[in-house]
């Protein structure tokens, strides 16, 4: 009971914080849990803020509350216990031009009635936001995912890659400032995996965004982030908050550098570690 | 040999056509040839010669009854689309209201038509109206019940996207919901059609019964009373025929729709 006492009166504490400096987290989870009606427990008191213009990776095995996290981030589902920031403030205060929130899902999940260039425009006609307007943005949005040429195209005409594509580009036409990605490329295979990872962190270097991107994929968490979040299963909570430090480019070169190699045995190490303690840290509470 | 014989035969829609009409063919050939030898009297088992021959004698009298029942079935037909649709739209308001309402949906759909068509026939005075009203209750059910099923079967990630940009409840019906039940739908329109027909049919009987009709049930009441069973087959030719046509038309329709998209009509 106290505990969310404390919580709420350190949310208003926040609050007040980013209205004095301008500038509160795009994202922040003050301990945030997640308890099923059954009694699973998905996740385990997470604290976490997220900054502007980071991009940061959710990794951990299945069942450790990563994508219960980011539908949380969403505002698609709620918190059993503690509380959520947006940019300092409520669900309700996300949606203007500053504080735009965009997901993309593990699946692509395109209308398959309608072509590529009318799925990546359907989040700006729930916007009603004007056809000029419209058209240009979600023209720029193709083209930054290279589908351009295929804007009249059916989904089930594409592969699954360009599916997840047009998946992007629909979510970049809204210009998020906030971008949630739930495993988007899980499904595919390596090479197609890789080259839009790469992508991926070309548009977000381009861009003032800001992504949380979950993954089970240490190699992917790696090469794609600013800072990765290393979580575990049973109950579901953060074991480890490790910051990527590699300047220079993200290329093929990288993959096979030896600081990549070294962030990987560090968060890989994290994983064996708390599969290892799995059990023990229940019975501690 | 003519140089286009062989693709035709290649041709992937030519075999869907050409073995049902050659089992069709072979069929009648069979009925004409053992009605013949064994000398089936015509009042038992006309030939299909014989049949064809009535067909075109009483074109007259047979086509006006096919468009009175076509008529009732074309009413029913649409009724039972606009107030399918509609109850559909009302079920999946909440669960509340289905939970509610479908038990007597069921009602609807259980109740043999024959045995309330008396019925329906004592209380509304003019004919077609009663007899419409009879077909309609018949075909009401598979649009009520696809159409309930397709406003709900919405993918879930979809669902997801739209709450997230914040669509309101009619954006979602509309761009969503509606879009997604289409298939459903098509696949109760099929159902339906048929269904439709079948209820005119057994309404004219029993209004037929009572001395009242001139439906093309009417005209297989009245042949078969007066033993002309040439005429009755011929009758019956025509409800199938009906039938078959109705089924292409929803399937055509079907096709119009959903081509491009829906792995129903793929391929």
């Amino acid at each position: 009971m106290d505990r969310d006492d404390h919580a709420m009166s350190q949310a208003a504490a926040w609050e007040q914080q980013g209205e004095a400096s301008g500038e509160a987290p795009v994202l922040s989870a003050q301990r945030v849990e997640k308890t099923y009606r059954n009694g699973t427990r998905a996740l385990d008191e997470v604290r976490l803020d997220i900054g502007r213009g980071e991009f940061v990776s959710l990794l951990g095995p299945s069942g450790c509350g990563k994508s219960t996290l980011l539908k949380m981030f969403a505002g698609l589902e709620e918190p059993s216990h503690g509380h959520l920031r947006w940019w300092g403030g409520n669900l309700a205060t996300v949606g203007t031009p500053e504080r735009t929130l965009a997901m993309v899902f593990q699946e692509a999940t395109l209308m398959p009635w309608a072509t590529v260039e009318q799925n990546a425009r359907l989040p700006l006609d729930l916007r009603h936001v004007p056809r000029a307007q419209a058209d240009a943005r979600v023209a720029a949005a193709l083209k930054l995912v290279g589908l351009d040429k295929f804007h009249k195209v059916l989904p089930r005409e594409l592969s699954g890659g360009m599916q997840m594509r047009a998946s992007i580009a629909r979510a970049l036409a809204t210009s998020p400032n906030l971008l949630l990605m739930d495993e988007p490329f899980g499904a595919l295979d390596e090479f197609t995996r890789n080259k839009l990872d790469a992508d991926l962190r070309d548009i977000w270097s381009q861009q003032d965004l800001t992504v949380v991107f979950v993954t089970h994929s240490i190699y992917e968490a790696v090469f794609l982030s600013s800072r990765v979040i290393v979580m575990a299963a049973r109950p579901g909570r953060v074991i480890a908050d490790v910051a990527i430090d590699a300047p220079g480019p993200r290329d093929e070169a990288f993959r096979i550098s030896a600081p990549f190699m070294q962030y990987c045995k560090t968060l890989s190490d994290y994983l064996t570690l708390a599969n290892q303690q799995g059990g023990g840290h229940e019975a501690q509470r | 040999m003519k140089p286009n014989a062989e693709p035709l035969v290649n041709r992937p829609g030519f075999w869907r056509v050409a073995a049902p009409l050659a089992i069709g063919i072979t069929l009648l050939l069979m009925w004409q040839v053992v009605c013949t030898l064994l000398e089936v009297p015509p009042y038992l088992i006309p030939t299909p010669s014989l049949i064809a021959k009535t067909l075109v004698a009483d074109w007259g009298m047979l086509l006006d009854s096919l468009l009175v029942t076509l008529k009732i079935t074309f009413l029913a037909f649409v009724l039972a689309v606009i107030l399918g649709v509609a109850i559909a739209f009302v079920f999946v308001q909440s669960r509340f209201i289905e939970v509610s309402l479908f038990p007597y949906a069921i009602i609807l759909q259980v109740t043999p038509i024959v045995a309330i068509a008396p019925l329906i026939i004592i209380w509304v005075k003019d004919t077609t109206a009663a007899l419409t009203v009879c077909a309609t209750i018949m075909a009401l059910f598979p649009i009520i019940s696809n159409t309930t099923l397709g406003l709900r079967s919405v993918n879930p990630g979809l669902l997801n996207l739209f709450r997230l940009n914040k669509a309101t409840r009619w954006q979602t019906l509309r761009r969503l919901r509606i879009p997604s039940a289409l298939p459903y739908f098509f696949g109760g329109l099929r159902i339906s059609s048929g269904l439709a027909l079948i209820g005119a049919v057994v309404a004219e009987f029993v209004a037929g019964t009572g001395g009242t009709g001139s439906g093309l049930a009417y005209q297989i009441l009245q042949a078969g009373f007066q033993l002309n069973i040439p005429r009755l087959f011929a009758a019956l030719l025509l409800i199938t025929l009906t039938g078959i046509l109705l089924f292409w038309l929803m399937s055509a329709l079907s096709r119009a729709a959903l081509a491009g998209w829906h792995e129903s009509e793929m391929g």
